[in-house]
This record gives C-alpha cells, sequence and structure tokens, in this order.
C-alpha cells in the first residue's frame, strides 16, 4: 500500500484497478486470464518476446554499423535481458500461478526490476532502470499489438493514471467505463479538472511522479474529496472506502426529499438556485433536484471535443437539447471562455509567458470575430426555443462589454435581414470575475441586464495566486477579506440597481458559504449539479436574520482561517448532519 | 561419480572495470556464466544472485572496487569460478570482447 497526496479537483471516490497511460497511450485493461487460457496466453509471450528480440536485433545491427560495436553492445545487452532466463521464468509463472495477464505480468516484473536499479547509489547504474522500461515497453507494444485503444474506447471500468490529460481526452472518456482519474501533472484550475467535476468523475492532480510505481491492473483508490490516491491499498483501506461510499449515497438519500421543494429560507425569503453545467445531459441532474434554471452553461466543450471550430449547427444543437429539457425556465450561455493555448490549431498560441493574464477568452473572442459570430447567431436562433441569457466572460474594461454587445447587435441584424425568427429582448450579461470589473460594477450594471460572480478567477485575480502551483495554492480561499468583499460589493451594487446577480464559482456550491452569501444579501445561487440539493437544505435550515449576522461577524475578521474556521462552527449549529 | 556433481568452488574478486559490473561486463559475464554446468551465484555483501541473469547481476550494483565472492556448484565449478574470476577483475570490456 502507498499513498500519495495530489489536489482534490473533483470529488467522490473511485475504487479500481489502474489502467497506466503513458505517451503511447499504452494501456493494460486486463489483470487476470481464465485458467485454461494459461497456456494460450504464454504462447502470447513468447510470441512477444520473439517480435522484441527481432527489433532488438535489427536496432543493434543499425546501430554497430553506424556507430560502432561500443553502442551496437548496449542493445546486446538489451537481448540479453530480454532473454534473461530468471525474469523469463518470473513472468511464467506469474501467469500460471497468479493467472495474471502477460501484460500484468511483464509490467509487474520488469517495474519491479526497474525498481531496484532506481535504489541503486551508482548513478550510472540508476539510469539502467531505463532500459528496463525500454524493453518493457516494447514487450507491451508486442503484446498489445491488435488491441491497443485510444482512451475514449474504454471497455472495462478502470481508474487512469497518466502524466497528464488534455481536456478533449477527459471529455471523450466513456463515463460508463472510466471511474475517475489521476494525473502527475496538471492544477486545479485547469478545464481538465473542470470537465471532471462536471462528468462527476472523482479526479487528483499533481501528485508528481508515481507511475513506475504502478502496473495497469493493480487495485487503487482515488479520494476525491481529500485529493490522495492510495496504490494497492489493503483490505481494511478498501472496506472503510466502500463503507464511507455508503455512508454518502444514505445521505444523498435523505437530501431527496428537497428534488420537489423550491429553496426557501425558514423566514420565507424564496432562493433562485440554479445549475452550473458542461454538458447536455448534465440537465437531467439539475432537473432531479428541482434547479430554476441554468446560470451557467459553458460552451468549451464544443471548442475542445472537435477536431476543427465547430459550426453554427453543432452550437444550436447543444443549445436545442438544453432549451427544451428546461422548457421555460433560464438558460444562460456563456460564450468561449478558453486560453489561446487551449484552441484547436491556432498558430498563433503558445509562446504565452503567462496565459491567465493573456489572449483568453472575451479577449480572444473579441479577435476573432468569425468565430465569435458563430456562436453568437448560434445564441440568438435558440433564443425561440426557450429563456435563454447570454453572457459575456472575463470582462474587464467598458470597452469590451461595448464592443461584444456591438457585435451581438449586429449578429442581430444580419438574422433580422435573413428572416431569421429570435428573441430581440435577449437578455445580456457578464460574469464579474477580474477585480478591475467588481471595482467598477456601478458602471457596468447600467450597460448589462444581470451580472454573475466568477469566484474562481476571482479569487486568483485578487490574490495574485496561481493555485495550480503548490508552493502558493494554500494562499488561494475565498474566504481571504479582500475577496469577500469584492464579493459583497458586487452583490449589494447590483442590489441598488435591481438587477440579477448569481455566483456561479466553485465557492457558491460549498456549503460552508451559503449562509456567508445569503447574509451579503445574494438571491440567486449558481452550482455545480451535485450541489443542489446539500445547498437546499441549508438555506431551508436558516432565516435571513441570521445570515446577516454571520456575515457581519465574518467580515470583522482578519483571518482567512478564522473565517473559515467560524462559518464551519456555524453551519454545524444550523445543520449538523451536513458537517462531517 | 556422484561426489564430483558436490563440487563446489568459491572466489573472492574485486571489480576492476572503472564502470563497475554494468551491462556490458556483464553480459560477457552472464554468457560465459551460462556455458557452465555449474550452478553459479555471485555474493555482495547480504545479496546473492544468479549468475547465470544479467538482470540480477546488475541489480547488484557492482561498482568498481567492488568485492564480490562468485560461488559455483557443480561439475565444472572450479574452472567456472577461474574464468568467471578473470572476468570481473579485467579493467576494461574491450579486452573481453575484442576479435581473437
Amino acid at each position: 500500500m502507498q499513498t500519495l497526496q495530489g489536489i482534490a479537483v473533483s470529488p467522490g471516490v473511485a475504487i479500481g484497478e489502474a489502467l497506466v497511460i503513458d505517451n503511447e497511450g499504452f494501456r493494460i485493461p486486463q489483470r487476470f486470464v481464465a485458467r485454461d487460457a494459461v497456456q494460450a496466453e504464454i504462447a502470447r509471450l513468447t510470441d512477444a518476446i520473439a517480435g522484441a528480440d527481432q527489433e532488438i536485433a535489427a536496432n543493434r545491427d543499425t546501430v554497430t554499423e553506424q556507430l560502432g560495436k561500443h553502442y551496437g553492445a548496449i542493445f546486446g545487452a538489451h537481448l540479453k535481458m530480454l532473454h534473461d532466463t530468471r525474469l523469463r521464468r518470473e513472468i511464467e509463472s506469474m501467469i500460471r500461478q497468479k493467472h495474471y495477464s502477460p501484460e500484468y505480468a511483464v509490467s509487474r516484473t520488469m517495474r519491479r526490476y526497474a525498481k531496484v536499479f532506481q535504489s541503486l547509489d551508482n548513478a550510472f547504474m540508476k539510469e539502467r532502470s531505463q532500459d528496463i522500461f525500454d524493453i518493457e515497453k516494447r514487450l507491451l507494444k508486442h503484446l498489445l499489438r491488435d488491441r491497443r485503444e485510444d482512451v475514449s474506447q474504454l471497455s472495462s471500468p478502470v481508474v487512469l493514471l497518466a502524466h497528464n490529460l488534455t481536456p478533449s481526452e477527459t471529455a471523450n472518456l466513456n463515463r460508463k467505463y472510466a471511474l475517475g482519474f489521476v494525473t502527475e501533472a496538471g492544477g486545479p484550475g485547469s478545464h481538465t479538472a473542470i470537465v471532471a467535476e462536471a462528468m462527476r468523475l472523482p479526479a487528483v492532480v499533481a501528485t508528481g511522479p508515481f507511475l513506475t510505481d504502478v502496473s495497469g491492473g493493480d487495485l487503487v483508490i482515488i479520494d476525491g474529496n481529500l485529493g490522495r490516491v492510495i496504490l494497492q491499498p489493503d483490505e481494511e483501506t478498501v472496506a472503510k472506502y466502500r463503507y464511507e461510499a455508503e455512508e454518502h449515497r444514505s445521505v444523498e438519500a435523505r437530501l431527496k426529499s428537497f428534488a420537489t421543494k423550491a429553496a426557501t429560507t425558514s423566514d420565507g425569503e424564496r432562493i433562485q438556485l440554479y445549475g452550473n453545467i458542461e454538458f447536455p445531459y448534465e440537465v437531467d441532474q439539475c432537473q432531479a433536484g428541482g434547479a430554476d434554471g441554468i446560470g451557467l452553461y459553458r460552451t468549451e466543450f464544443l471548442y475542445l471535443n472537435a477536431k476543427k471550430e465547430p459550426t453554427e449547427s453543432t452550437h444550436y444543437k447543444a443549445y436545442k437539447k438544453v432549451l427544451l429539457a428546461m422548457g421555460d425556465k433560464p438558460v444562460c450561455v456563456r460564450t468561449l471562455d478558453l486560453g489561446a493555448d487551449k484552441l484547436v490549431d491556432d498558430a498563433d498560441a503558445g509562446d504565452e509567458k503567462n496565459p491567465v493574464l493573456g489572449l483568453r477568452s472575451i479577449r480572444l473572442t473579441l479577435r476573432n470575430v468569425p468565430l465569435f459570430r458563430t456562436q453568437l447567431r448560434a445564441i440568438l436562433r435558440a433564443s425561440t426555443l426557450g429563456k435563454v441569457q447570454v453572457m459575456f466572460p472575463l470582462i474587464t474594461t467598458l470597452k469590451e462589454l461595448r464592443q461584444a454587445k456591438m457585435l451581438l447587435s449586429d449578429v442581430m441584424e444580419d438574422l433580422e435581414e435573413s428572416k431569421i425568427d429570435f428573441d430581440r429582448h435577449i437578455k445580456v450579461g457578464i460574469m464579474a470575475e477580474v477585480p478591475a470589473t467588481a471595482l467598477m460594477l456601478e458602471r457596468f450594471l447600467d450597460e448589462v441586464d444581470f451580472v454573475s460572480i466568477g469566484t474562481n478567477d476571482l479569487i486568483q485575480y485578487t490574490l495574485a495566486v496561481d493555485r495550480s502551483n503548490k508552493d502558493v495554492a494554500s494562499m488561494y480561499t475565498a474566504s481571504e477579506p479582500a475577496v469577500l468583499r469584492l464579493i459583497r460589493m458586487s452583490i449589494q451594487a447590483a442590489g441598488r440597481v435591481n438587477k440579477p446577480v448569481n455566483v456561479c464559482g466553485q465557492m457558491s456550491g460549498n456549503i460552508l458559504y451559503t449562509m456567508l452569501l445569503l447574509g451579503f444579501g445574494l438571491r440567486h445561487f449558481s452550482v455545480p449539479p451535485a450541489s443542489i440539493l446539500e445547498i437546499k437544505k441549508v438555506v431551508s435550515s436558516v432565516n435571513i436574520k441570521q445570515c446577516q449576522r454571520i456575515a457581519r461577524r465574518a467580515m470583522s475578521m482578519e483571518h482567512s482561517q478564522d473565517i473559515r474556521n467560524y462559518l464551519k462552527e456555524e453551519l454545524r449549529k444550523q445543520v449538523p448532519e451536513l458537517v462531517p | 561419480m556422484d561426489s564430483d556433481n558436490q563440487l563446489k568452488a568459491k572466489k573472492s574478486v574485486e571489480v576492476k572495470n572503472p564502470q563497475g559490473l554494468h551491462l556490458r561486463p556483464g553480459e560477457v559475464f552472464t554468457r560465459t556464466a551460462s556455458e557452465f554446468k555449474s550452478t553459479i551465484e555471485v555474493i555482495s555483501g547480504d545479496r546473492r544472485v544468479d549468475g547465470k541473469s544479467l538482470l540480477d547481476i546488475a541489480t547488484l550494483g557492482a561498482s568498481q572496487g567492488t568485492q564480490l565472492e562468485i560461488e559455483a556448484h557443480g561439475p565444472d565449478a572450479e574452472a567456472a569460478v577461474e574464468v568467471l574470476a578473470k572476468i570481473v577483475e579485467t579493467s576494461s570490456v574491450d579486452e573481453l570482447t575484442k576479435e581473437p
């Protein structure tokens, strides 16, 4: 058993067999083979060794010819290792006695050797582990020859372990078989992390290197709540996690009664509770929780999944699905919110030194007018199907807002000319996620119908903290007084002119902050679908007076940790069953 | 000749190759060892490995100056130990691999 600590990016627990994905996409899906297949599996191993032998010998000859005998001898040694009688005996006995698949047996054996080499003091010998990995890779390539598959083609339930996963790889995972994932690299703000949460896949990122310690097929537990990964857990640990999963399910079952109730405080204040979604299918969970609408429909998946830029019709179809499902409830579509580095085939991308301060989101779309127009046209066309709102992300200046609105009117005119129907009174809003915008919100409010406070970016920009940088990640918190003050200011500014404001960042889905936000005057929340019932439970357990008192008290404190402790204590008093 | 099979030989040697008993000298060592009928083991400190397995030999990480013991059991034990000791005490792989 070995425990790794990473950053939790998507909650939940997954227990399953490991699928290790390296740069070449190897996967070892099957850990065991049937008893009567042992002979055939050993024959497969023999074939793979013969195949690897031919390759290495050919390599040796080429290298000897071109570089000399010295270098050729390296591959001579590889051949010798490949045919090492002890190695062969070990692999075969794993297949015969433990009924391991040849892939798993090869990986287990080779990685054990590699580990011994890595533990040696001698730097030269340490590097020999690379020779072992090289041979392992060759053997696996031959063993998996016909069965090497893309991660999108999973055929049995697995937990994915990789150095890194791209957002599109994540988005394309088959939810039936992908139980969760762990990546050595990555950060909590990444799109991969957001996609994982949307797909409700427990995920941990930034564990640091560990892939050489696991073999495909090993049992792994992913604890997406604590950011923990347990390799080859013992029975007791597995039992403990299964028990917790059971507990979690029973709390969820008890919350089910809130699905049909509106979110109303104990003193009768009706709170609008919306869902944040990325994929159209997430609407189901919003509906099941009795959401009042979709407060944030992210559209990045349309760009990430595609090999090329999505067409108007691709956009339209995705919006249509959500709108028809939501009926007359509002659906707020946010326009593209990606960095240039994430867009396919963008030649300009790649050399940004500081992408979060760079060309992304509305800045990117305002410079790619045709791309932006395509999306706006699709949103407008879809506006006849339901109650669509459009929202611009990362607005920093009034000029940007006006440019975006001008483009929107321009597209409206086009549609009018073409006699295509749309909602002329579509509501237009912005994300308040840059401190500059929160500070100037009164001015922005003159020109928008609503505001959504995006706390994830607001925290990062206010505190100047990159939460994927482990040295400073602990400074990233919504409970920092400066962040709370900006949020309160924004809520109050909107309140004064009577325009709807919601909070849609991760903070709003965290029950720790529900009472505080209510105390600030927030009446609209947009939360991850999985949090809807919990938030309803908290809302219905408290009254506004109480929340105002809590907010005043919290805002008198100086330290984020004190504020969190205080909020937890209050939450425990009001809703003890939700605080562990 | 039962007693012949019980033959046992043992010799202490020091690794002379500047890079240790790494893969290439190890390859020569295990190839040579495999030509003998005797079982051959190499001992370094408290570790004892199969002298015919290159992987096992390599895991000793024996660098220059390491003291090793070569132990053989079998009909040709004496000869095996002599030949293998020479390989360990040779300072360059080229001497071992040069054409006759």
